[in-house]
């Protein structure tokens, strides 16, 4: 367990709800993730994971309740406001900017907090300190060598490495990972457990996944979440006895 | 500003919203189901209004014309999508917006050599001629009568079409989700091309009822199309029932705004400034209207899409 | 490790730009003769037509800063050409025919009708945003044509070209013409390091994922704003230059078949170069001289070009340089 710096919750969520249409997919969720944990959400396919993360995250408004980061009510804030106060978050099906250089990518999420954008002349991408602070990201999510490369012909593992890179690159608070493991091979799934460990106690984490090894060796609490229903949180050992959530979820998962 | 005056532009507004709903109900059906923009829907209302003159040269009666003239709007519109459309169906927005441009610019021009530059007429059918009395005072023109009941009749049955048969079922979850609908196994080709070539004889009938009390002349389409546009943004892309609810208050407040824009501003200025001014203001109505429209709903009033 | 490996990119980057000016300069240069050819061909009328190729280029370069970089589909763009050119126009019904007050009040009015209208139409997406450019564009034409001071449907005749300073320094056609290649050159190479400077990075990155770039952190709206505005303005600067051409003004100089045209050239040319800007305003009047001196209905060969255009020849004539030059490599 992991020494905490504050006793005040990095995020909180209060009775976050969010319907499409009559279909209830956050069901009055209220969640609060400490300082420097490393906090898993698990459950089957359409428990309303990557929904819950995009209400997190600002790209979906919720319907009902808050969402309170560092201290502050964001829930009204715009993605790119709750960005730059330190949310950085990955995406489930890659989201990189495929025309763009592997560290053209990552320079642009350092140039966001790096003074104003709003100048017209001047090669963008000549900037020495925005490269530097990139290609210490891409040395940390380990794929530094292909910084040159054109981002959309990585492999899909690459990707994924990019993506954490990026959010790397935002010096987050807290980091919000949307299945970083998904589709990638269990060499690459080694690397970037290995990684994740590193940064634990560094950044607080929010990890989606499914592949229940890497969360099991990841997390310190996790929270499962059940038709848009959090079920419970605790600690590893108390969640994989729970018989409620082993026959709901983790009875298919440990076959 | 006498009560006479006030009806007979209500039903002028009332006949230019039913004209605007048959040309950007096609429009907003395609827009929503196949996410295709096309700009080429003013000439297949032009072309409308040249069939029926042409066939009425042939045959000599506006009924027999106005069928023949449907039955080759929706061949040609058909022809259209097999040789161009459908190829688009994949492309960005731009392409679709360049393409379709270039077919106006080939049809507004052809329409030009073959029948000539000069503006065609065609005599309102004989039954339907002269004007009826409302009711005292009010002297209306039986064709204009004809074509807003033609017009509230389409839309009633397109609304009974679309809500209550299968295949409007298939059309409104299309607009909502395409993908999806393909998805769950319908021939969605096949669909394409019911809502494409129905689109088609909707923009090419109003050419046609419109033909006798205007003058047919290339590029025609394309100040209507515009309006269309403005439309199916306020309505709603994609929702019939936005298109009709849009259409009628553009066609009010278009033809209303143009009346008497003069006498109202008059009433806040000088006659000298109003009159100045007024035909100004009058053309930048609806685009106002437009505007405070999408700055408190950017998806217009009914939009389809979710999320 | 980082030092070697950011200064590989240096290296590869410096043979890009000496190959990527090549075009331009080449492009610019032809402009530069141009009169000269004018002169010892005794063929006066190209300077009018270069002169109109090149006013017509700087509303399609900053076109293709929306189209091809910023990932707008700017379908009023002429309304743009038309104000500027409405500022020459009245200022000059009254008296005031000074290009030091004109130009600024061309290219202000244009920022200004560019930001009131992009606050509306950047709160829509995708397809929307193109009609309701369309319908603003559309409107700003029938205002002009119900001006019945300034002309009306027939448009203004304006006394004179621009004096400059007071000085009649445009006044002859050769003249104007090098002020108009300047004005070109200036709006290029200002394009160009818009494109790769911070603000244009930010542009692109919202062109291609606009999600994520604000997960990162940006408000892409704003930075399209001003986008927006920085094309309007340029399309006024290439209306004060289209009024001072043909020492006239009309709606038709904003109609929506104009601003049609202008997406065509961006297309023509090849969308998200700048180059393309160049090439395709030039390419398109080419075209019109050439195939309206053989029928004047040339549309209608020049309509089904643009659909093969669009089906086949998605980038252009840049693209088909790239392709050429392929297969030659390859050959």
């Amino acid at each position: 367990m992991l020494e905490r710096t504050s006793s005040d919750p990095v995020l909180r969520l209060e009775g976050l709800r969010k319907n499409f249409g009559s279909l209830t997919v956050t069901d009055d969720v209220t969640l609060d993730i400490m300082p420097g944990e490393m906090h898993a959400i698990i459950g089957p396919n359409g428990a309303g994971k990557t929904t819950l993360i995009n209400q997190i995250s600002g790209i979906i408004p919720p319907d009902g309740g808050r969402i309170v980061f560092g201290g502050n009510d964001v829930t009204a804030l715009p993605p790119d406001a709750r960005a730059l106060s330190g949310l950085a978050r990955s995406f489930q099906i890659t989201s990189i900017l495929p025309g763009f250089s592997v560290l053209e990518n990552v320079a642009l999420a350092v140039q966001a907090r790096d003074g104003s954008s709003f100048r017209f002349f001047g090669r963008a991408a000549d900037e020495t300190v925005l490269n530097a602070e990139a290609m210490t990201a891409l040395e940390q999510a380990g794929i530094a060598e292909r910084a040159h490369a054109r981002a959309g012909e990585l492999s899909h593992g690459e990707k994924r490495a990019l993506e954490l890179a990026i959010a790397l690159a935002m010096k987050p608070i807290l980091l919000l990972l949307d299945e970083p493991m998904a589709g990638i091979g269990r060499e690459e799934t080694e690397r970037q457990v290995e990684l994740l460990l590193r940064l634990k106690g560094q950044v607080t984490m929010v990890l989606v996944e499914h592949d229940m090894a890497a969360v099991f060796a990841l997390a310190d609490r996790i929270s499962v979440l059940i038709r848009g229903r959090l079920l419970m949180t605790g600690n590893p050992a108390d969640v994989r006895a729970d018989p409620q959530v082993v026959a709901a979820y983790l009875g298919e998962q440990l076959e | 500003m006498s009560t006479t005056l006030f009806l007979v532009q209500i039903l002028n507004g009332l006949q230019l919203g039913v004209l605007l709903f048959l040309i950007a109900a096609g429009l907003t059906l395609v827009f929503g189901v196949m996410d295709f923009i096309n700009l080429a829907h003013g000439v297949q209302y032009m072309l409308g209004a040249y069939l029926a003159v042409a066939f009425y040269g042939l045959v000599g009666n506006f009924f027999f014309a106005l069928v023949l003239a449907l039955a080759a709007s929706l061949l040609f519109g058909l022809l259209l999508e097999f040789l161009v459309f459908r190829h688009l169906y994949d492309r960005d927005h731009l392409d679709q917006v360049i393409a379709t441009f270039g077919i106006i610019l080939f049809l507004n021009h052809a329409v030009r050599v073959v029948w000539g530059a000069a503006p065609l007429t065609l005599p309102v059918p004989e039954f339907f001629t002269g004007s009826i009395v409302l009711m005292s005072g009010l002297l209306y023109p039986v064709w204009r009568l004809v074509i807003i009941a033609s017009g509230l009749a389409i839309a009633a049955g397109l609304y009974v079409l679309v809500t209550y048969t299968r295949i409007g079922m298939l059309v409104r979850a299309g607009a909502t989700n395409a993908r999806m609908v393909s998805a769950l196994g319908v021939n969605i080709e096949r669909l394409f091309m019911i809502v494409f070539g129905f689109g088609t004889m909707l923009a090419g009938f109003a050419g046609i009822m419109i033909a006798p009390i205007i003058s047919v002349e290339p590029g025609m389409g394309d100040n209507i199309l515009i309006l269309a546009f403005v439309v199916i943004v306020i309505g709603g892309i994609g929702s019939i029932r936005g298109a009709f609810i849009a259409a009628l208050l553009i066609g009010l407040v278009d033809t209303l705004g143009r009346s008497f824009s003069v006498d109202i501003l008059r009433l806040l200025m000088g006659p000298s400034p109003a009159r100045m001014t007024g035909p100004a203001i009058a053309s930048m109505l609806i685009y106002v209207l437009m505007a405070v429209v999408l700055y408190v709903r950017p998806a217009g009033l009914f939009p389809t899409r979710g999320r | 490790m980082s030092g070697v490996t950011l200064a590989a990119p240096k290296a590869k980057h410096a043979v890009a730009v000496r190959r990527d000016i090549i075009l331009p300069a080449l492009i610019f240069a032809i402009f530069a003769l141009l009169p000269a050819i004018a002169a010892l061909t005794a063929k006066q009328y190209l300077i009018d037509v270069g002169a109109r190729m090149m006013v017509f280029a700087v509303a399609a370069v900053a076109l293709d800063l929306l189209v091809g970089y910023a990932g707008l589909i700017s379908f009023g763009h002429a309304a743009f050409i038309g104000l500027g050119a409405y500022a020459v126009g009245i200022l000059s019904a009254h008296g005031i025919g000074e290009a030091l007050v004109a130009l600024p009040a061309a290219i202000l009015v244009s920022m200004l009708f560019a930001w009131l209208t992009g606050i509306v139409c950047l709160r829509t997406r995708g397809a929307y945003f193109i009609m309701i450019t369309l319908a603003f564009g559309q409107m700003i034409y029938f205002i002009a044509t119900s001006l019945a001071p300034y002309g009306g449907d027939n448009g203004l005749t304006i006394a004179a070209r621009s004096t400059i300073a007071g000085w009649p320094l445009i006044k002859s056609d050769r003249a104007f013409y090098y002020f108009t290649l300047l004005c070109l050159l200036a709006t290029y190479v200002f394009c160009r390091a818009l494109v790769g400077s911070r603000f244009g990075r930010v542009l692109r990155g919202g062109k291609e994922n606009s999600v994520r770039m604000a997960t990162i952190g940006f408000n892409v709206r704003r930075f399209q704003l001003v986008a927006y505005i920085i094309a309007g303005g340029l399309g006024g600067f290439s209306g004060f230059l289209l009024a001072n051409l043909t020492e006239f003004v009309a709606p038709a100089y904003m109609s929506w078949q104009q601003s049609g045209e202008l997406i065509v050239m961006v297309i023509l040319g090849g969308v998200g170069t700048l180059d393309g800007g160049l090439l395709g305003s030039a390419a398109y009047l080419i075209a019109e001289e050439w195939l309206s001196g053989i029928t004047e209905n040339w549309k209608v060969i020049f309509g089904p070009v643009l659909v093969l255009v669009v089906l086949f020849a998605r980038g252009g004539l840049i693209g088909l340089g790239s392709w050429l030059r392929r297969r030659v490599a390859h050959a």
